[in-house]
């Protein structure tokens, strides 16, 4: 029993990552309709630039964070201008493997900078666990998931009340209405690849926080589309539950295997034979926008 | 240049000819012959090139029948061609000759292809795309975990093909066999873009909801275009696999789906000479990357390390310059430069 109750702590820390990755894909389906392959590529960028400022120009920890931030929001600004502003309206096949070009190139860059044996982060939070309900907890578990938790309760309100936030509600909704009503589109695209970009960093640095990174963390990118397909595409709450849903059931299914069938890596497809059941049953997800057709 | 200029077809089955002119013939028979004779001319390292681009094309072919003409996204290709692989090679393994293990291969895979191919009929788009990439994931964890089936961790290790005593063993006897092989890919799905199921994939592809008013049964037609690619990827797979001798799983990875996507992107969707374009282009590149890199190892030491994420970057940023300034593909430059000889000097 202890043994699943572990499980599940362990994959609700790793779920509150995928949530944050999913977040940043779902911004950006929401806004612009773009299918991110990307989106595990911005979370390594993310984490080895901040490991980089901290460890090979030393700066203290918060600053680097900061600056990596900084780095994810013109990241974001020269994506959506370079790459994606060519492409609207092109197909889906179109849009896509761009994303999968893009993120050839930045894995690429990674190797060349950084090469691809693992970093470790210097210890920022003390190691000694804290203990819930009689299991201990590492706090970098504990502060991951609180600042997930954060991440979501500030879009959370910047998207119901800010200008900015309705506006880009607005562009998701309905383009054209949108843009006759004053609202610069293609700000609103750049700013969804902004948030995007930013989340993933805050995803990247927290992971590196937790198991040091090398260059196949953009891997994660594809455990998210399980997340955001079970809570829908288009839904930020969905993204969150779905991250987390996923997170814990895809350690238990691990777990379960592990003891039962003694198979290890179970991990890399639980996701993803959930994630065909899903389709399967409710294609649009949790809370998905449903597109109905009739003939 | 003697082709005719404007279209003056007098019978349907004029328009649906492949070769509408005698130049073209000369002109196709030419490169033929040209290809025949290769070998004679090659080193080993350059026929083993072409070799992988013969294997390339049958499996670009395949996934632009799939993607280019049928519109139906999939992100499994690589795996499937991992399915053939194995299977032609537990065929040959247990004794079945070399040709009926590639036909079963093949039949194999494209039963594998169909049943993957069901949800195309609920999902469309990135919902599909998603839904081929989870078949990728899932077919890559059972070839690593299929056991005695696919050898595990460790792979197979597979005979040179044999045909009627004959053995397929130096890279030139490899060479007829892959091109004979692609050669009949190619026609076959020629072939089948001409006929009415060529036309119904066409049709389905534009947009699903007309053709199902004109009377396209799209659940069949869609199955059987995941079912023929399959069957196509699944020989590629076969063919590789007994071309190099050693199938493991890490070779059947998204990355391959990706480069084959790669390769119909950059060659042209939906196009038959698109397919062994950009089959020829993803194939050579790494090679030219290589040459590149060696003559430039005196000027920068270190570069030889670094070519492998040289080569993915290059791979990424050729996808990306394609897809902003050329989305039609190489072939698409292929017809620009034939229509200006055609009206050389008047271009206009």
């Amino acid at each position: 029993m202890e043994y699943y109750l572990q499980l599940v702590i362990n994959g609700l820390v790793v779920g509150g990552i995928y949530s944050l990755v999913a977040l940043g894909f779902v911004v950006i389906y929401k806004a612009t309709k773009v299918v991110n392959f990307a989106q595990g590529e911005l979370v390594m960028a993310g984490a080895y630039v901040c490991f980089a400022l901290t460890v090979e120009f030393s700066i203290p920890f918060l600053w680097a964070f900061l600056l990596t931030l900084a780095f994810s929001v013109l990241l974001g600004l020269a994506i959506e201008r370079v790459v994606l502003r060519p492409l609207i309206g092109e197909e889906h096949i179109s849009v896509i493997m761009v994303t999968v070009g893009m993120s050839s190139v930045l894995k690429s860059l990674v190797q060349l900078f950084w090469g691809t044996q693992i970093r470790v982060y210097p210890p920022v939070l003390p190691s000694e666990p804290v203990v819930i309900a009689g299991l201990p907890v590492a706090p970098v578990y504990l502060a991951a998931f609180a600042l997930s938790a954060v991440l979501f309760a500030v879009f959370s309100v910047f998207f119901k009340y800010s200008r900015t936030g309705i506006a880009m509600r607005a562009t998701a909704f309905d383009q054209q209405a949108a843009q006759s009503m004053g609202i610069g589109i293609k700000n609103i695209f750049a700013m969804s690849w902004c948030i995007a970009c930013v989340v993933s960093a805050v995803g990247g640095v927290i992971l590196g926080n937790i198991n040091g990174i090398n260059a196949h963390l953009g891997h994660l990118g594809l455990k998210v589309f399980p997340a955001v397909i079970l809570g829908g595409l288009d839904s930020l709450l969905g993204a969150a539950l779905g991250g987390l849903i996923i997170g814990v059931l895809e350690n238990l299914c691990d777990g379960a295997a592990r003891q039962f069938f003694g198979l290890g890596g179970f991990r890399e497809v639980a996701a993803f034979i959930i994630l065909v059941v899903i389709l399967m049953i409710k294609p649009y997800g949790l809370f998905g926008t449903k597109e109905i057709e009739r003939v | 240049m003697q082709g005719k200029c404007g279209l003056f077809f007098t019978s349907y089955r004029g328009e649906a000819r492949i070769f509408r002119s005698g130049f073209q013939k000369l002109m196709v028979g030419l490169f033929i012959l040209a290809l025949l004779a290769a070998p004679l001319a090659l080193n080993i390292h350059e026929t083993s090139v072409m070799n992988l681009v013969f294997i390339a094309v049958i499996g670009a072919v395949a996934l632009n029948l799939l993607t280019g003409v049928c519109g139906q996204i999939s992100l499994g290709h690589g795996a499937f061609i991992g399915v053939g692989a194995y299977a032609a090679g537990q065929c040959t393994l247990h004794g079945v000759p070399f040709p009926l293990a590639i036909l079963t291969a093949g039949l194999i895979t494209a039963m594998v292809g169909m049943v993957f191919g069901v949800p195309s009929l609920r999902l469309k788009g990135i919902y599909l795309a998603i839904a081929t990439l989870a078949a990728q994931l899932v077919l890559e964890f059972v070839f690593l975990h299929g056991g005695a089936l696919t050898g595990g961790s460790s792979g197979l290790l597979l005979d040179p093909p044999t045909i009627l005593g004959f053995v397929f063993d130096t890279e030139a006897r490899m060479y007829y066999l892959l091109l004979f092989f692609a050669a009949a890919a190619l026609l076959m799905v020629a072939n089948i873009m001409r006929s009415r199921y060529g036309r119904a994939f066409v049709a389905i592809r534009d947009y699903y909801l007309s053709a199902e008013i004109v009377g396209v049964n799209l659940f069949w037609f869609k199955l059987v275009a995941f079912g023929v690619s399959s069957f196509l990827a699944g020989v590629a797979g076969g063919l590789w696999a007994h071309y190099t001798g050693y199938i493991s799983a890490e070779q059947f990875n998204i990355g391959l789906s990706i480069s084959y996507l790669a390769m119909i992107i950059i060659g042209g969707m939906g196009s038959v000479l698109g397919s062994v374009f950009g089959a020829v282009f993803v194939v050579l590149m790494p090679e030219a990357l290589n040459a590149l890199a060696n003559s430039l190892s005196a000027a920068f030491p270190g570069i030889s390390q670094s070519l492998v994420a040289l080569r993915e970057g290059v791979f990424g940023l050729v996808l990306i310059l394609f897809l902003i300034f050329e989305p039609e593909g190489l072939v698409n430059r292929w017809r620009l430069v034939k229509a200006y000889w055609k009206l050389y000097p008047f271009a206009h």
